[in-house]
């Protein structure tokens, strides 16, 4: 037996460059216990070669298998005669191996020019900061940095600027951060940013076309100061600060929920008007520096079609309205991007976003920054909340930002290829 | 309302600017000042109050959208109850997802919630299960909602060799198990921390089930301490300081509990305590607060 597994590692070892040619995987659909039951069966049969990537099966999810390329027509034979449906989910595992090989090389090499970054970990401001003077220097042909004014505490506000030339493209516009204790999403917006470059150096559908017609702002930290905060370790419970940190009416309670003070329904019902509360909304629409920074600065561009904004957590893909349970103009158009984005996202790991609404699938909110750019005539507005659903929540760990990233910027290019192939 | 000086409350992250304050105080004294009263569940139902009357908000009744809220918010309470049976060190569930869900008004003032859902087991299996719940909201103040639930094959998971062991381990240790901020910030703990804060989760979801409401979305945010009770009896006994998020109103509530766990008798909450944050008021006591 030994020797027999020697011997077999010894092959694969020399064989491992096309041991999947030609396997496929299958996404499996149970929709009866009789089906589980068939499932269990086939995951005893160790003969088959059969490798399970879902484990405990349910009628409540797919389970998704690769099958050997000599095992193919047996088992699609057995389900057929057992009617268990199912679909080719990737249809030559050996060429998407390839294809990330290829990507993680290249990777590599966009590493060094970004002197090594780690994305899958959680960095300070000045870290972030530090990668965008990188990024930019490595693709100067490509982005710059904007500095739209400074915080509360006088931290510069900066956002990359993507764009091929021209004057005052149309504009797609995403940020990250505004909520201090979200890390995942500037962590996201960090890989993101890199993955635009590199999709567009590499010539990867569809960043040079949606770049040929429109201009990428992202910015990565909407809001520094409380970010800065959120890394204090000097006290305790720092990590879960939300808001800016700008002095208030009551001097114990700083800071203003910057997603509450944008000027759309200000004053409504869904934030709070106590200087102590998480989603307090500050004493007037825009009184925060930051909001009106990002104001400012859309307002002045003048040409933005599209809003983006990401948070944490829960797992939800929504548009507008969040004041008001009325649809938008818009709604049917915009349930229906985001529901094809939603697929995007969730073909890469299965991971399952809810769309809807921002006041249907949250709660009423008032001062919302995607409100205010939908009502300034922003068509394409999204507000998403990334990874988890509560098991971590903000304390989301690291070891997952690049799958978050990376199912997000299925969404988000999915997203942005439809803005910029339905320009008004 | 208050309350007398001796209650503690938390000095949480409000911290005002260094630049402001002299002397480079340390904030860690959780305990308040002489002067600070404070003021117990004053906060939260400041908070509930504010949200409540500030919303206008019809709550839907009949078949209501699975993705929406009011029926994800019913089935995490319902899920909240089922780790309250069934949860342990080594078994956490989660919602998954909601499938089907109606909500109707009840004679004696409460909403009745039907619903039908899955639920994911976090810690070990990631197993998916699906429930069905009956959850029942009073209108009643102070009054925790009651929660009929039934799942299919639950007995699958069994985590009998992992509770015993872990049991007999830290029952039998000379040295109390003590540590701080589970997961920390960046999301990592270490994996003998694992089934503590699995436990944190099911004791958590105790408080959490019983402070629910319609308008109330609960999740455990973080442990920030956990310390090993010496006992007589057969239970690992655990005081912890919890952090709860209320996706709601965006809260941080800060809780302090004690905890006993055996394998027998699964998980009990003996006590539980809010810290409010401190000090609220704009002004000395006597004055009214602004509106």
């Amino acid at each position: 037996m030994r020797l027999f597994i020697a011997v077999f590692v010894l092959l694969v070892a020399v064989h491992c460059e096309e041991l999947f040619n030609g396997d496929q995987v299958l996404r499996i659909h149970a929709e009866s216990k009789d089906h589980i039951q068939v499932l269990k069966e086939l995951e005893k049969d160790v003969d088959s070669g059969l490798d399970f990537w879902t484990h405990g099966f349910s009628t409540e999810r797919p389970v998704d298998v690769r099958v050997p390329h000599a095992s193919l027509y047996a088992v699609k034979d057995f389900l057929k005669e057992n009617n268990i449906s199912f679909a080719v989910m990737i249809n030559n595992v050996q060429e998407l191996l390839d294809r990330e090989r290829a990507e993680m090389v290249s990777n590599t090499e966009m590493e060094r020019n970004t002197k090594s970054f780690n994305f899958a970990a959680y960095h300070d401001l000045d870290t972030i900061y530090s990668f965008m003077d990188t990024l930019v220097a490595s693709h100067s042909n490509l982005i710059s940095k904007v500095k739209i004014g400074s915080t509360y505490e006088n931290r510069p506000m900066y956002v990359l600027k993507f764009s091929t030339g021209g004057e005052n493209k149309p504009a797609i516009w995403i940020d990250a951060g505004i909520h201090a204790r979200e890390w995942v999403s500037h962590a996201s917006a960090v890989w993101i940013a890199d993955r635009i470059a590199t999709d567009f150096k590499e010539n990867r559908a569809p960043v040079p076309d949606v770049l040929s017609k429109m201009d990428i702002y992202l910015m990565i930290v909407a809001n520094p100061d409380g970010y800065v905060f959120s890394h204090l370790t000097v006290r305790p419970f720092h990590r879960l600060w939300r808001k800016s940190r700008s002095v208030t009416s009551n001097p114990n309670c700083p800071g203003v929920d910057l997603n509450r003070n944008f000027d759309a329904e200000f004053s409504g019902p869904g934030a709070s008007d106590d200087p102590c509360a998480e989603d307090y909304r500050g004493p007037s629409a825009h009184s925060e520096i930051e909001v009106t920074n990002i104001v400012d600065f859309i307002l002045s561009h003048g040409n933005f079609k599209s809003f983006m904004t990401l948070h944490a957590y829960s797992q939800l893909l929504m548009y507008p309205y969040g004041y008001t349970g009325s649809n938008a103009p818009d709604q049917p158009e915009l349930h229906d991007v985001a529901t094809q984005a939603n697929k995007a996202l969730n073909s890469w790991h299965g991971t399952i976003y809810k769309v809807g609404s921002i006041f249907h699938t949250i709660e009423q909110a008032s001062g919302a920054s995607v409100d205010w750019a939908y009502q300034h005539g922003i068509k394409y507005c999204f507000a998403f909340e990334l990874r988890d659903t509560g098991e971590y929540g903000f304390l989301l760990p690291a070891d997952q930002i690049v799958s978050t990233a990376r199912e997000t910027w299925f969404a988000l290019r999915y997203i942005m290829q439809y803005v910029s192939d339905h320009p008004y | 309302m208050a309350k007398p000086v001796e209650n503690p409350c938390v000095r949480a992250y409000y911290g005002v600017t260094v630049s402001l304050r002299g002397g480079g105080a340390t904030e860690q004294n959780r305990n308040c000042s002489r002067r600070e009263l404070c003021v117990s569940t004053l906060l939260l139902q400041t908070l509930m109050n504010t949200f409540l009357h500030a919303t206008e908000l019809e709550m839907a009744t009949g078949e209501l959208v699975p993705t929406h809220f009011p029926a994800r918010r019913a089935a995490k309470v319902a899920v909240h109850y089922l780790n309250t049976r069934h949860g342990s060190p080594f078994r956490v569930f989660g919602l998954q997802q909601v499938h089907k869900a109606t909500a109707e008004d009840v004679d004696a003032g409460g909403r009745k919630y039907s619903l039908d859902f899955s639920a994911t087991e976090w810690a070990r299996s990631k197993s998916v299960f699906r429930c069905s719940a009956v959850v029942l909201f009073s209108t009643a103040q102070k009054t925790p909602p009651d929660v009929q639930l039934q799942c299919e094959d639950l007995q699958q998971i069994n985590t009998t060799p992992q509770e015993e062991a872990f049991y007999h381990r830290y029952s039998t240790s000379d040295s109390p198990v003590s540590a701080l901020d589970i997961p920390d910030s960046h999301g990592n703990m270490s994996q003998e921390m694992e089934p503590f804060w699995h436990l944190a989760g099911v004791s958590a979801s105790f408080i959490m089930l019983r402070e629910s409401s319609e308008n109330t979305e609960f999740n455990m945010a973080q442990v920030a301490s956990v310390t090993q009770q010496e006992t007589s009896e057969k239970q690992l006994m655990l005081k912890y300081h919890l952090l709860l998020h209320d996706f709601v109103s965006q809260e941080i509530l800060h809780w302090q509990l004690l905890s006993s766990w055996s394998p027998e008798r699964g998980v009990r909450v003996l006590e539980t305590q809010f810290l409010p944050k401190c000090p609220q008021a704009t002004g000395p006591p006597s004055s009214t607060p602004d509106q």
